[in-house]
């Protein structure tokens, strides 16, 4: 027996059955107590919900909702919810941070002052008070007959954000589709609702402080000799950060950036607290209603695996892409 | 040329593109500070008084701070017991004041906060020496904030070793079992998280075992922080070269004593900037609270603006939470972007 | 009947492949009490791993390691048995950088062996005497020159009072000027009686000092033999090249 256990071999085998087995004991004990609790109280289990009809509406969505549609039907709507609001906070906040990222290296001391007054006192406050922060100014905003209107076709109200969107019904070429005032709301193009816009302003601007940042270091990474060569080939400044600076930056840049996007995904069920319908919010009015608290967490989480793994997988195909290019 | 206009020409009107952009930033700020200005201190109505004085002075309305700042910062605690919070509070500000000093990373620091825990929990809670019982349902503000930041960390750092430890363990099944967790946790929202943690975890426990709220949101916070700062003490691991488990072996110092011993000092004093960002994260992250229900910081100053009189102003109500949260968050990370450049220089 | 003494490290037959790569073929060694072995060959050769195979640093797959009358295999009691009678000093030093030279030598008997510190300290300041740097107990590695650290890690190799010294490259990272001084520390150890196995290029040290050449080529020990007819007459063609370039310039 002694020498059995000072046995390397049996020893680590030992170390895993045990600790695996410590592993499936407790989540057999969890299970176990989560069915005789929801036994004691009534609810029933299983994936059976999601066929039955919703029963609730949501305000908002990219494909066509009603109250009798089906609970599968109400969480589709929300993951695409997700999904748009992820998506466009991507761009935006890409866009948005590598702008501050670069101002903030640039010779202009006010210009780069002003960076780094944007990005610290950006993210050194939460998210979730800045989401507040925005609904508050977007539902505090004038009614829609007393509409901002910052832009040619643009308007700003507490209805929301109008745009100019683009109208596919007649034929395959778009036309621009301008929104004008007609009585008390607007007629055509696209309106993103105050809670959407909220949500999408707060993301972006939260997330671009951080990528502010990343974008700051890929290009401090480059060596100062590149700069130096290509100013002594004649580039201009421009030029230089297009052509030389940036592709070799954003070796650096891809990997922290892509945990960034992945954030941006991850934080977007804060809309819940401004009440925009994403996966979370919509999942929850439907643990809300059924009961079936397990499997709505636990789709949402394995839709954000799924999420998590499909991101990471399309960022580690494109990092290699980059890291061959400049091979 | 004088020195002013020379620096001027350098970082201002650098080229052309440059002093374009001067002139814009310029012409933008004329449009924004002024008025700004105007509102935060001319027009602002300052002292105590009610909405109709914020209403007639037209600026910010820093009355509403004046009237509201208690229960913005202790939330729905009892009124009349809010220095015991503020103790709470000034306590554990006091002692991040003190771990900030290196001379005072020593193992009586450890004693320092667990006492500090304690002392905390006898002020919030009372029964004890005669200070009246308060339920953790009417602790709320900052004191829940920073209770929630410290514990999480604080539990999830040993939890976090060990899933490091199995992460780069040599027996697959350990590394498996340590993967799945820290990649199922990084891969889902917070928000899941603390969901799971206010909604399953009664279901979890046997029945007739109920589990107080604010514990379930710290354990959420926890098992959450725990994935992220295991991947920070790998980071830390992966930095020692392989001579010095090699030497440690040599000597047959055995896995758990070379680890004790030779790895986990050296791979920990690496991490200890990202063990600071993290807490960082974690403070801001507490705020999510809020959502399954709490009274943290951020919903205290959300609920101290639910009086529809009081509505009106709450970009100032929220200016003062926001400043709250940034004292902590900046002062943390400068204070770790100065340490790691310290810890980076003396090799000691 | 007198049975003549048992080797104290024997290899009989050790393979050990890595994945696909066959990097040691059949080892067969003998190494006696006392006997101070120089191993050389060509880079990639499997020097280090057949000395790192002695102290389990690497896992052998197959054939038989005994040191001291133990053998090597899964039992962790003879792998630490082993390793508290084999003392390893590396190529890169790889002292302890966050304790002091002092902490260095006197972790393993405290540790491993139980000593009380005081006692543990006092057999580091012997051993430091040795090396010639007692004055510098106090610093941390970080603190001193290359050769300085790589004779205080021969200290700790020693402060197990191991039966069996394993030396791979001791001198091969330092500046030429403090080559002498570990080698002069080294000899003086090897006179002292220790049992050596040491991997060097250097070859006035290996004249000096060896008992036994042994010369390795792809894995497999291609000579054995004393030092002077190693030298003088090598016996296989491979062994004459490799000499030939290491002494030739
Ligand atoms: N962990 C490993 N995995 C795969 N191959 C390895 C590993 N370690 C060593 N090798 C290979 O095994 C062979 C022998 O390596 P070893 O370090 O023993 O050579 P060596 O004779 O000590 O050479 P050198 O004089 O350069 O130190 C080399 O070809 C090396 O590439
Ligand atoms: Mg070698």
């Amino acid at each position: 027996m002694a020498s059995l256990w000072s046995n390397l071999r049996f020893r680590g085998l030992l170390y895993q059955v045990l600790v695996v087995g410590a592993v499936v004991a407790l989540g057999g004990w969890l299970v176990h107590n989560t069915l005789v609790n929801l036994a004691a109280r009534g609810i029933a289990t299983g994936l059976g919900f999601l066929g039955r009809e919703a029963g609730f509406d949501i305000s908002e969505s990219v494909i066509a909702f009603s109250p009798s549609d089906t609970y599968a039907r109400a969480l589709l709507v929300g993951l695409l919810n997700t999904l748009v609001v992820s998506g466009l906070g991507i761009v935006s906040a890409t866009v948005l941070g590598t702008l501050i990222g670069v101002a903030r290296l640039s010779g202009n001391w006010l210009v780069g002052r002003l960076s780094t007054v944007y990005i610290e006192s950006i993210r050194n406050v939460p998210l979730l008070l800045q989401l507040f922060v925005w609904y508050g100014v977007v539902t505090s905003l004038p009614v829609a007959r007393l509409a901002l209107h910052p832009l040619p076709g643009v308007f700003l109200s507490n209805r929301g954000l109008v745009i100019p969107g683009l109208d596919w019904s007649q034929g395959w070429l778009p036309i621009l589709d301008i929104p004008h005032l007609a009585g008390f709301n607007f007629v055509g193009g696209l309106t993103l609702s105050p809670e959407f816009a909220a949500l999408l302003a707060g993301l972006t601007v939260y997330t671009a402080a951080f990528i502010a940042e990343i974008v700051r270091a890929g290009i401090l990474a480059v060596p100062k000799g590149q700069t130096e060569a290509a100013l002594s080939l004649g580039l201009s400044r421009g030029q230089i950060l297009r052509l030389v600076i940036l592709p070799q930056a954003l070796r650096v840049i891809v990997p922290p950036l892509t945990s960034q996007y992945l954030n941006i995904a991850k934080n977007s069920p804060l809309a819940i607290a401004i009440g925009y319908p994403d996966l979370v919010a919509v999942s929850n009015t439907a643990i809300n209603q059924t009961g079936q608290a397990v499997e709505g967490v636990a789709l949402v989480m394995v839709v954000f695996l799924g999420i998590s793994l499909a991101l990471s997988a399309l960022m580690n195909w494109y990092n290699k892409r980059v890291a061959l290019v400049t091979r | 040329m004088s020195r002013p206009l020379s620096w001027a020409k350098a970082n201002l009107f650098g080229s052309p593109a440059s002093s374009l952009l001067t002139v814009l930033t310029l012409a933008l700020l004329w449009q924004v500070v002024p008025p700004l200005v105007d509102w935060a201190l001319i027009g602002a109505s300052w002292g105590a008084g009610d909405p109709e004085r914020c209403r007639a002075a037209g600026g910010a309305c820093w009355t509403l701070l004046t009237e509201r700042h208690r229960l913005m910062l202790f939330g729905v605690y009892p009124y009349d017991q809010h220095w015991r919070p503020a103790l709470a509070v000034a306590l554990f500000i006091a002692l991040l004041a003190i771990s900030a000093n290196r001379r005072c990373w020593k193992p009586w620091l450890g004693g320092a906060w667990a006492l500090a825990v304690m002392i905390f929990a006898a002020l919030m809670w009372g029964g004890v020496l005669g200070l009246a019982p308060v339920e953790t349902s009417q602790w709320g503000g900052l004191p829940l904030t920073l209770v929630i930041a410290v514990l999480a960390i604080a539990v999830a750092f040993p939890f976090s070793i060990l899933l490091a430890l199995g992460r780069r363990s040599g027996l697959p099944a350990i590394r498996a079992v340590s993967v799945g967790y820290i990649e199922l946790v990084r891969g889902v929202p917070l928000v899941s998280v603390l969901f799971m943690a206010s909604v399953m975890f009664p279901l979890f426990l046997p029945e007739g075992m109920t589990i107080d709220k604010v514990l379930r949101a710290l354990v959420g916070m926890t098992l959450f922080t725990a994935a992220y700062l295991a991947e920070a003490v790998r980071g830390g691991l992966q930095a020692i070269p392989r001579g010095q488990f090699e030497a440690a072996d040599a000597l047959g110092l055995g896995y758990w004593r070379s680890m004790r011993l030779i790895i986990l000092p050296q791979a920990l004093r690496l991490v200890i900037p990202p063990i600071v960002n993290q807490f960082i994260t974690c403070f801001k992250d507490t705020s999510l609270v809020t959502i399954v229900g709490l009274y943290d910081l951020l919903a205290a100053s959300k609920a101290a603006l639910n009086d529809p009189a009081w509505r009106p102003y709450f970009v100032e109500g929220y200016l003062a939470a926001a400043l709250v949260y940034f004292c902590f968050c900046f002062f943390m990370s400068r204070y770790s972007q100065w340490l790691e450049r310290d810890l980076r220089q003396g090799n000691r | 009947m007198i049975m003549q003494d048992p080797p104290i490290v024997e290899l009989n037959g050790v393979n050990k492949w890595y994945g696909d790569f066959h990097v040691l073929k059949d080892i067969g060694l003998e190494v006696a009490r006392g006997e101070k072995v120089v191993v050389c060959g060509p880079s990639g050769s499997g020097k280090s791993t057949m000395i790192r195979c002695i102290n389990r640093l690497e896992e052998h797959q197959s054939g038989c390691i005994v040191v001291d009358g133990v053998e090597l295999g899964d039992d962790l009691k003879a792998i630490e048995a082993i390793r508290r009678r084999v003392g390893m000093v590396f190529q890169s030093f790889n002292l302890f950088p966050h304790l002091t030279v002092l902490e260095n030598l006197t972790l393993a008997p405290i540790r491993v062996a139980g000593m009380t510190p005081a006692e543990a300290a006092d057999t580091a300041m012997a051993l430091l005497e040795r090396v010639r740097i007692p004055d510098q107990a106090a610093k941390y590695p970080g603190q001193l020159s290359g050769g300085q650290q790589q004779r205080v890690a021969i200290a700790r190799a020693l402060c197990l009072k191991p039966k069996v010294m394993l030396f791979d490259e001791p001198t091969s990272a330092l500046d030429p000027e403090m080559v002498g001084e570990v080698l002069d520390v080294m000899t003086a150890l090897a006179s002292e009686g220790m049992t050596m196995i040491c991997v060097t290029h250097e070859m006035a040290f290996a004249r000096a000092v060896a008992d036994t050449m042994v010369f390795m080529d792809e894995g497999r020990v291609v000579e054995v033999a004393k030092p002077a007819l190693f030298f003088d007459h090598p016996a296989n063609e491979r062994t004459r090249r490799f000499l030939g370039k290491i002494i030739g310039h």
